[in-house]
């Protein structure tokens, strides 16, 4: 690839190729990864970038994601700045081990290019392995292009190694969608990357000159107050989430917050999206504006923790908010994002109704025609009252 | 187990480590499981050939060897499990119910 | 925008000239999206690749289902994948083929603008194998001038190294032999 990352660039780049220099820039210390689609070419880059002397950290090979992140844990506990990627089955397989990295408070980067569970097989996109992943206790954050997920890479060092966080981190990427598009991109120079990130400095760690207990056990007397802790934590860290973003801002000119809105100005309609889908509703959203269709569009970056009140500020005016999910509960609700967003509204007095559509499963396509009609049907069902707890949209038969 | 400096049940989640951690070490030493025993070794110091596989054998280990070399089980922390006593070469050691 | 779908066969290089284009285009100071119809890639099986080319940043997340151009890397695709039948009416086919542009019309019933060249002669004789991938990026600039010929020369010389110039000079010898033709109706 072209970029040398020393300097600030615009490049033309996979976006797998440009999570892996954002972790170069962030000069992480080790490394532990299995491959699985759609992620492999972010570690496999970096595996390269560590055996070519370009970066110098250890690079673990390990047989599954479970020893992946486990092997992430030992060298986060000893200190090191440490990054992991996977999707789908891997997370699957990783699953009781997130909690360890959480509940030991360990600032681990883990990139996850999201992709669909079997069975049946898909390596396509959808939101089913992170929303498996929802109760892990790490901060998870959505990106809707490479752009972005370049600087969540780099900026989600900083906020899992801040002091008052110390929470493992989640940058989530529709796979294919994003992940495998070649797209422009803009590089920041290493000396404002190390500006921006200095050393991790771990408040414990592994050291047999000053020998600590790590992930010991705990009675049921203590247990509630340990896990109410890291609740607490997650949830202020949302506060150092926005100063990292803010700083990151000043640095780049792209702000990011919790909640984000397009053109919701009057809207009296909103579409409420995540990841990549973001995007393609925007375009949607502004060709529904050529129409003179009042319509506008929310979207949840931060997923957790949770940013009830921006969400609660963001739709108070609407009529209705059309949930947008890229994955099932079967036998549920729905949608995992639509619950959680109708949880989120149910104490206000006036709030939009809520309808859900679930869309662009296993990697389904998912143009702007698609929210067109979806803006029809939901029209429909609101003012018949819904016909049922959710829609799969596009669904045949 | 995580130990702090109040009492468990009266620790708030205010008070825990990040992540639990246990700053200090060796702090299991607080937790006496000699509480635990039904009864403990005895060593009948003729038969003792001072060789020192009790003190090998213990899993607390609670055995400590005296002035001389001979060997006695620490009461703090001895649970009573008897494998010195099964291990034991000469068969110096014998176990004895508590309330005996 | 520009969209292009090309269209091709596993180990033909679609994937790659759609990078090297977009690469390209990025290096103009424009912005490009280039991606592969995504999944388990096998030799030998129809694929498909995507390219959007844009002064603006790009936002569509989905594949091209009415694209601008078509190009075809190999013309036994036509009969498979039917590459002109959602192309805009205003689009151009640019296709791989020794025929001539009424032959090509009369065979496949195309009446889109159309751009043609003997990509598989040309990369015999210059690159000695027939892979047409990167000689019928010439083609392609001759149709529709989306980027400069010479910036297909540095992300050649990354992708390919010493092999760049070879395919370099493919790539101008078939923007010099394509034939363009106007829609008929």
């Amino acid at each position: 690839m072209s970029a040398h990352p020393a300097k600030a660039q615009r490049v033309g780049m996979e976006v797998s190729i440009a999570v892996s220099h954002a972790v170069q820039m962030a000069r992480a210390e080790a490394i532990a990864a299995y491959p699985i689609t759609p992620q492999t070419h972010i570690v496999e880059h970096l595996s390269s970038l560590v055996a070519n002397g370009e970066l110098e950290a250890e690079f673990i090979n390990v047989e599954s994601e479970h020893s992946a992140l486990s092997a992430c844990i030992g060298m986060s506990a000893a200190g090191a700045r440490t990054f992991t990627a996977t999707s789908s089955q891997g997370l699957a397989l990783m699953h009781e081990i997130l909690f360890i990295a959480s509940g030991m408070r360990l600032p681990i980067v883990m990139v996850v290019a999201n992709r669909a569970l079997s069975a049946p097989l898909s390596i396509w996109n959808d939101h089913s392995d992170i929303m498996g992943a929802r109760d892990i206790g790490w901060i998870q954050v959505f990106v809707k292009n490479g752009q972005e997920a370049y600087d969540h890479t780099i900026m989600a060092f900083k906020i899992a190694e801040h002091p008052e966080v110390l929470l493992p981190t989640i940058v989530n990427l529709d796979g294919f969608i994003l992940s495998h598009v070649v797209e422009a991109l803009e590089f920041i120079g290493q000396e404002e990357v190390d500006g921006f990130l200095p050393p991790y400095q771990p408040r414990y760690r592994l050291d047999p000159k000053k020998p600590v207990t790590m992930g010991a056990f705990a009675m049921p007397e203590i247990y509630t107050e340990v896990k109410f802790a890291h609740q607490v934590a997650l949830t202020n860290s949302a506060r150092h989430i926005l100063e990292v973003w803010e700083e990151w801002a000043g640095l780049t000119g792209r702000r990011y917050r919790p909640v984000e809105t397009y053109l919701t100005e009057d809207a009296r309609v909103l579409f409420l999206t995540m990841g990549s889908l973001t995007e393609v509703a925007e375009v949607a959203v502004e060709e529904m504006r050529a129409k003179g269709v009042p319509v506008g569009l929310v979207s949840l970056r931060l997923w957790r923790p949770f940013p009830f009140e921006a969400l609660r500020e963001a739709v108070k005016e609407a009529e209705l908010l059309i949930v947008c999910d890229r994955a099932l509960s079967p036998g549920g609700p729905g949608g995992p994002v639509h619950s959680e967003v109708r949880t989120c509204l149910y104490p206000l007095e006036t709030r939009p109704a809520t309808v859900n559509y679930i869309i662009g499963l296993g990697g389904r396509d998912v143009p702007p025609e698609a929210f067109h009609d979806i803006l029809a049907q939901a029209q429909k069902e609101q003012e018949s009252g819904p016909s049922g707890e959710f829609f799969l949209y596009g669904v045949r038969g | 187990m995580i130990k702090y400096t109040k009492p468990l049940e009266q620790t708030t989640w205010k008070e825990m480590e990040v992540g639990g951690v246990l700053t200090v070490p060796g702090s299991a030493r607080e937790y006496r499981t000699g509480d635990w025993r039904s009864q403990h070794p005895v060593w009948t110091k003729s038969r003792c050939i001072r060789c020192g596989v009790c003190w090998t054998v213990c899993p607390e280990p609670a055995i400590v060897e005296e002035p001389g070399g001979y060997f006695d089980m620490d009461p703090n922390y001895c649970k009573g499990c008897g494998i010195c006593a099964r291990e034991c070469v000469t068969g110096c050691i014998s176990m004895v119910p508590e309330e005996e | 925008m520009l969209e292009i779908r090309f269209h091709g066969r596993g180990g033909q290089g679609a994937v790659t000239s759609v990078e090297l284009l977009a690469l390209a285009a990025i290096h103009e100071g424009k912005f490009a999206q280039g991606f592969p119809s995504f999944g388990p890639e096998r030799r030998g099986a129809p694929v498909l690749a995507f390219l959007r080319i844009n002064d603006r940043p790009i936002r569509l997340r989905c594949k091209i289902a009415h694209p601008d151009v078509v190009l075809i890397l190999d013309p036994s695709l036509i009969r498979i994948q039917k590459p002109a039948a959602d192309l805009k009416p205003e689009g151009i086919i640019v296709l791989n083929s020794p025929k001539d542009p009424a032959e090509v019309r009369r065979e496949f019933g195309f009446t889109h603008r159309l751009a043609l060249v003997d990509a598989n002669t040309i990369a015999r004789e210059i690159l000695g194998v027939p892979i047409t991938n990167t000689t019928m990026l010439g083609a392609l600039l001759k149709a529709t001038g989306v980027v400069r010929v010479e910036s297909l020369e540095e992300p050649l010389k990354e992708r390919f190294g010493p092999l760049a110039v070879k395919n370099f000079n493919a790539l101008k010898t078939a923007y010099e032999r394509t034939v363009v033709e106007e829609a008929r109706s």
